[in-house]
């Protein structure tokens, strides 16, 4: 510790009030929106002012009647889906303020990156989204691609399309099953959706030899070829998965309960999403025409025919739908994937697993994860291990709306609200 | 007619009922102890050393003389968690193929902290080790008992065959190779020195 002289304390106290007085917070980054700093009772600032040009909805006034009530929700609460904590201030049934708080997983995750080597970051990219792995991989796996210059062979892209689709449909299949879950159906339609998802993780667990902490793509293509006998067991599977979307429709879209419970709930407007960063099936929800797939045809997506299916009102209804239409396309993409799968080698030849340095320099590696957009970020300075590594989780910044999405709904829509923005902590807090 | 509704539905329940004693596509339950599932092929759980039975250098015990790891360290240096301690020995023992190397004095890995990645296994360029399918390893000391020293971790080919097959003959017919060509170029070595020998003119009264 250095010791500071006491004449220099005082000039130090001096600048620090001097900041403070001219309006701007010593760190740049004051309590956003005119929000209590973080210890300070959430309803005690309520203002009916939000800034313009936004499109978020106006604050509601508490009616005046009765005192406002704070609740924690979370973090060990059953409808967070891991430690997530929501501060709720209510009024009667109403939510007037809500103010997520996250952080009780963080790993370190990028800062353990930035101390290994390239490859040893990939198992840990297993653990940022557990639901779905084989995406992490895809897209930590594109990143040090672009970084490299390495390029992936035919039949590694088609693996990785059947592995991710196969990924997108078992995530939404168990999304939906959670979904239905908090809306009070505990057990049965999440059990429909984990019958599912079991032959889909035997699928990965025959592949790779792990249900989950897959650790499958390699840069430069994957690890370990399909057999023949899998990729026939992985046709079986898929030629089931037809009638398990028409029997999840037919119990489900058109139940009197869940529409009475989702629709008109937790609307998000278009204008409002692309504002704030959503992506994945939130942001096409509410109608926005956007799939990375389509974008950036990352893969051989470009050559596969599907279509993007959007919704119109952006609530919670509506995320529903566009998860079990996107399992129908997800279906359509997994035949033809399954049907073209050419033979060949499935690793770049002159691809090494390790001992090796990137030349100095940048790259974005994205894809469409179920969940939204996932980007890996990594600045390389011809290191061994990448010199910045970042994530963009689609789950937390899916998230910062849900405020916007929850005003003025009861307490018990809201822990539908964020069961349709559809999170994993392990990403949220990395 | 009135309950009809009622009775249908009771039909369709009686059905699933008797449905789930008879229908092998719902029997689904496993009775773990004593029932298990087979284990996949590519499953894994935590890392082993693999040992050669047939190759024996005298006064060394079986595991150790056969045992692959020369001791190289990249697994201790890839290893993301940094689960594995490897300690270099002084002295050198003769491999399978017959060349004097370096041996692991200590290896030591630490299961309460691998994840089980198999990165170890990826970038081992001795086949040395493998990844095991025994998942039953719970134990009464949470310390000593999950880390697991060189002797614990070692296991023969045998049993590498036996939880693996088609990987364990794929590494065979590699490390196979490996050993014809070292054998040819001793051999060819060998054949050097002799037509070396053989040019010059005899000194010794033994040629």
């Amino acid at each position: 510790m250095t010791e500071v002289a006491p004449q220099e304390r005082d000039e130090l106290k001096f600048k620090d009030s001097q900041v403070r007085e001219s309006g701007s917070p010593p760190h740049g980054r004051g309590p956003a929106r005119g929000e209590p700093g973080p210890g300070a009772p959430i309803h005690s600032g309520i203002t009916a002012e939000r800034p313009e040009g936004w499109n978020r909805p106006a604050l509601i006034q508490p009616s005046g009647d009765g005192e406002l009530l704070e609740v924690a929700m979370g973090p060990h609460h059953p409808s967070t889906h891991g430690v997530f904590r929501m501060d709720v201030a209510l009024d009667g049934e109403r939510v007037i303020r809500l103010r997520p708080v996250f952080g009780y997983l963080h790993r370190n995750h990028e800062k353990i990156a930035e101390g290994v080597s390239y490859l040893a970051s990939m198992p840990y990219t297993d653990r940022l989204d557990y639901i779905c792995p084989m995406t992490n991989n895809w897209a930590y796996a594109l990143a040090v691609e672009k970084l490299t210059g390495q390029e992936v062979p035919e039949r590694a892209e088609y693996l990785r399309v059947i592995l991710g689709e196969l990924t997108r449909f078992q995530n939404h299949a168990s999304s939906i099953g959670f979904l239905i879950q908090e809306m009070g159906a505990s057990g049965t339609p999440l059990m429909y959706a984990f019958r599912e998802r079991e032959k889909i993780l035997d699928l990965f667990e025959s592949l790779t030899g792990a249900r989950m902490m897959v650790n499958y793509m390699r840069f430069g293509g994957c690890r370990v070829d399909a057999s023949p006998a899998w990729l026939d067991e992985t046709r079986k599977v898929v030629a089931g998965l037809p009638e398990f979307v028409d029997e999840f429709d037919r119990l489900l879209s058109s139940n009197e309960i869940l529409m009475a419970r989702t629709q008109g709930v937790g609307v998000l407007k278009a204008d409002l999403a692309v504002n704030a960063g959503v992506t994945g099936p939130m942001l096409r929800a509410s109608g926005v025409n956007y799939d990375i797939r389509k974008v950036d045809g990352y893969g051989i997506y470009n050559r596969i025919n599907f279509r993007v299916p959007l919704g119109d009102h952006g609530d919670v209804y509506d995320r529903f739908m566009i998860r079990l239409l996107e399992m129908r396309e997800s279906i359509t993409i997994l035949t033809q994937a399954l049907k073209d799968i050419p033979a060949g080698p499935v690793m770049d030849p002159k691809a090494k697993l390790r001992g090796f340095r990137p030349k100095p320099g940048e790259a974005y590696g994205r894809i469409e994860a179920p969940k939204g957009e996932l980007g890996f970020y990594l600045i390389s300075d011809g290191g061994p291990n990448p010199y910045r590594y970042r994530i963009r989780p689609p789950s937390l910044i899916n998230l910062t709306v849900l405020e916007d999405m929850c005003l003025g709904h009861d307490v018990a829509d809201v822990v539908l609200i964020f069961g349709s923005v559809d999170i994993v902590l392990g990403e949220v807090d990395r | 007619m009135l309950g009809e509704g009622i009775l249908k539905g009771m039909a369709e329940t009686a059905k699933n009922f008797v449905g789930s004693f008879f229908s092998a596509q719902r029997l689904t339950t496993v009775q773990y102890p004593e029932q298990r599932i087979a284990a996949y092929e590519a499953a894994r759980v935590f890392p082993f050393l693999v040992y050669d039975t047939e190759n024996r250098d005298g006064g060394w015990p079986e595991w150790e003389a056969g045992l692959r790891c020369v001791a190289c360290q990249i697994c201790e240096k890839e290893c993301p968690p940094k689960c594995i301690f490897i300690e270099k020995s002084k002295d050198k023992k003769l491999d399978a193929n017959g060349k004097a190397q370096f041996y692991p004095a200590r290896f030591d890995i630490d299961i309460s902290v691998c994840m089980s990645c198999q990165i170890c296994v990826e970038v081992c360029p001795f086949e040395a080790i493998k990844m095991d399918t025994q998942f039953e390893l719970s134990t009464e000391d949470r310390f000593g008992g999950l880390l697991l020293d060189c002797k614990q971790l070692a296991k023969p080919n045998e049993y590498y065959h036996q939880i693996h097959p088609s990987d364990a003959a794929e590494v065979d017919g590699r490390l196979a190779e490996g050993r014809a060509k070292a054998d040819a170029k001793v051999t060819a070595g060998a054949l050097a020195a002799a037509q070396k020998k053989a040019a010059e003119p005899p000194t010794g009264a033994g040629n």
